[in-house]
């Protein structure tokens, strides 16, 4: 086996603990490529049969166009089961209040919509596309995490967690976070699109945008954004190297057409996959703060 | 292209964020982005150099206090190989999570400050690469720097840790003398060391050989069980799990354990297609010829060399709470998907970390390592470290808090 090969049998390997251990566990779907890489994986670990577990997608409104048209497409294929929550409704419900100027974001209202559907649900594992490389409080952070009544990451208290032995046992009302693509890279995951050639959303790959240039970084200007005179709006050929909300997801110059353009891209890049993440930049610790609070 | 995980461990101060730092930083692995968050940072060395370990202190609080708390994990490749590091805390307090990442290592990387020599978390740490049965521990005697670069210092620890090694039976160990600091036998050789001979770190990671385990025979502990109970798959069932061992084929005769029922390998399928093979660590689904009565937490074993099922046990257990164990107290001991109910029914001895000797009649608390007995509800399917040490391990959880309380080594009574 190379060494894909053994990611992706420790990632199955994963997804059929969650079903053995969790009564009602959920994946967390973003339409991203790491959770596409994670619907993936779960056809290979329980196929023929059916996922033991819906696909939920928090949805805050503010997702491109592309990215739902694909998670449709993708739940029409695999026949499995999506919930929607939507930030709209916590924010008509008075539970979360949207943020106001120019660069507001619903990124942090996010886990108030998502710890309403967990709750709301019972669902007591959420299977998450996280990744150690991608940040420096990920990089600590458990296969299996577990979250207290109040959806909180606690760093400072984590289980032991010893070869591939996990342990889901929570309490009523804590739930458990599980990372099965906790050990792969960016490039694994590109790596492993590659070859096993699985389809991802068309703004991965090169194309023609209207971006507005704000902290330093390309934005789609799209009406979210709150747009207003100082905007330049500029047409470029650009892409996504990451998949968020619009509002925090910045497009990178590029001309990659194919997977290998892709990886050739990343790989002679100069900054991370973060990088291009608005939500990471908000200081130091954003990251560690949001899991602290129930981020995914 | 293959992956080799290590852990590196030592004393706090001892280096290892910087010598990961260093790792990262030679070999290009630090992208511009990462590398401008450390410098706003503004964490300095006391040379005025940037200060490395924060690459891998990803928690406020550590960056605060300026300790690990937790293990980070850490990637990153060459040309030769792909690593997975884990960069572990040195405090005695955080002993756990040292643990934790010392268990999904192949190598132990253990550090020295040359100033020190061997101290007592040297000793703690190499006893716990003893009890985990990693296979090879690589001493990396650091801060040369700070000892004018002097073989005799390398000789003196490293004959100190030579003699430690043979107490707790540590067979595979090598020395190299580094300044993590500096970059001396980091990542190339060192103009300062013209005494040593042998590689740099980073040209011994990529090149050092990890014996794949030998084991006789193979487990498939199931994890899963599909049944689709489609119309058109009505009689379909499939065992879904992960291979340990050599392997199997169709064809092969099978033990299901605990029941002891056998039967034969009909077909193996991975992602929908027939396999006429199961790899060591392939996550496949298995059918037999029989139908059985076989679910998660059962092990089917191969005949030719089944596992043990006994009831009383023994295991090196090394504890992780500060509540002491409590004999007769019900714990469960999870071994793969296996979760049964046990009693301590006595503490044979503890180990003393300093002189390696045998202390009887004690309480077993936070980072004690003991010899116990254990008494367990069912069979507990499992096999000496020495036979089958993917199937020898397993972990012990209090159900009254539900944390993971031990790490334990099985063996037969």
């Amino acid at each position: 086996m190379d060494y894909l090969d053994h990611l992706e049998a420790e990632a199955i390997y994963i997804l059929r603990e969650v079903a053995g251990q969790f009564e009602k566990p959920a994946l967390l779907f973003s339409g991203g490529k790491d959770s596409i890489t994670l619907v993936h994986l779960a056809k290979k670990a329980f196929r023929p049969g059916k996922f033991p577990f819906p696909l939920v997608h928090i949805d805050t409104g503010h997702n491109f166009q592309e990215t739902l048209d694909f998670r449709d497409q993708l739940v029409k294929e695999t026949g499995e089961q999506l919930i929607v929550a939507y930030v709209q409704d916590s924010i008509d419900q008075g539970k979360a209040i949207e943020q106001k100027g120019k660069n507001a974001s619903r990124n942090a209202l996010q886990t108030i919509t998502l710890l309403d559907t967990i709750e709301q649900h019972g669902f007591d594992a959420c299977i998450g596309g996280a990744r150690r490389d991608e940040e420096k409080a990920r990089a600590k952070e458990r296969i299996f995490s577990v979250r207290d009544d109040f959806g909180q990451w606690d760093p400072k208290r984590q289980r032991p967690e010893l070869w591939n032995i996990f342990n889901g046992k929570i309490q009523k009302g804590e739930n458990v976070r599980v990372f099965p693509i906790s050990n792969w890279t960016e490039m694994d995951v590109w790596n492993y699109i590659k070859r096993e050639q699985i389809a991802i959303p068309s703004i991965y790959f090169s194309h023609e945008r209207e971006v507005v240039f704000r902290n330093g970084q390309w934005m789609a200007a799209h009406p979210v954004l709150q747009l207003d005179q100082e905007d330049n709006i500029k047409n470029k050929s650009v892409r996504f190297r990451t998949i968020g909300d619009i509002t925090c997801t910045a497009a990178v110059d590029s001309e990659a057409n194919t997977l290998d353009d892709i990886i050739a891209e990343i790989k002679a890049s100069t900054v991370s996959e973060r990088g291009a993440r608005m939500d990471d930049k908000v200081s130091e610790a954003a990251m560690e703060e949001r899991k602290k609070q129930g981020y995914f | 292209m293959n992956i080799i995980k290590f852990i590196t461990a030592g004393s706090v101060d001892d280096g290892k964020s910087t010598l990961i730092g260093r790792l990262l930083y030679d070999t290009n692995s630090i992208l511009d982005d990462q590398l401008e968050a450390i410098k706003r940072a503004n964490r300095k060395n006391d040379d005025g150099t940037v200060d490395l370990a924060i690459l891998t202190d990803g928690l406020k609080a550590e960056r605060e206090q300026g300790i690990t708390i937790d293990v980070a994990y850490k990637y990153f490749q060459t040309e030769k190989r792909k690593f997975i590091i884990a960069d572990a805390p040195g405090h005695i307090q955080y002993t756990r999570n040292m643990v934790t990442g010392a268990s999904n290592s192949d190598l132990i990387i253990i550090l020295i400050d040359a100033r020190k020599g061997v101290i007592e978390q040297t000793k703690r740490h190499s006893f716990l690469a003893k009890l985990l049965g990693l296979k090879k521990v690589l001493v990396c005697i650091n801060k040369m720097d700070m000892m004018d670069y002097e073989l005799a210092v390398y000789e003196n620890i490293k004959t100190d840790y030579l003699r430690l090694a043979e107490n707790l039976e540590l067979k595979d160990v090598d020395f190299i003398p580094v300044s993590a600091l500096k970059g001396d036998n980091i990542v190339s050789k060192s103009n300062e060391m013209s005494w040593y001979s042998g590689p740099s770190l980073l040209e011994y990671l990529e090149n050092v050989e990890i014996d794949s385990s030998e084991n006789k025979g193979w487990r498939l502990p199931v994890q899963w069980v599909i049944r689709p109970q489609s119309a058109d798959l009505h009689d379909y069932r499939g065992y879904a799990g992960k291979v340990l061992g050599e392997g199997l084929k169709i064809g092969e005769e099978v033990v299901i354990l605990p029941s002891g029922q056998r039967s034969r390998v009909s077909a193996i399928e991975f992602d929908q297609k027939p396999l006429d093979i199961a790899e060591n660590g392939a996550s496949v689904i298995l059918h037999l010829e029989d139908e059985l009565d076989i679910s998660r937490g059962d092990f089917i074993v191969s005949a030719a060399y089944p596992a043990r099922s006994e009831k009383i046990v023994e295991a090196n257990l090394a504890w992780f709470e500060n509540q002491a164990l409590e004999i007769g107290q019900i714990y469960l001991l999870q071994n793969h998907s296996k979760l049964t109910k046990i009693k301590v029914a006595e503490i044979e001895y503890k180990y003393d970390v300093h002189n390696q000797e045998k202390i009887v009649g004690e309480n077993i608390g936070l980072n004690d390592i003991a010899k116990v007995k254990i008494k367990a509800a069912e069979n507990i399917i499992f096999d000496d470290q020495l036979d089958f040490p993917e199937n020898s391990r397993g972990i012990l959880i209090d159900p009254r808090s539900n944390l993971t309380v031990a790490a334990v080594i099985l063996h037969s009574a």
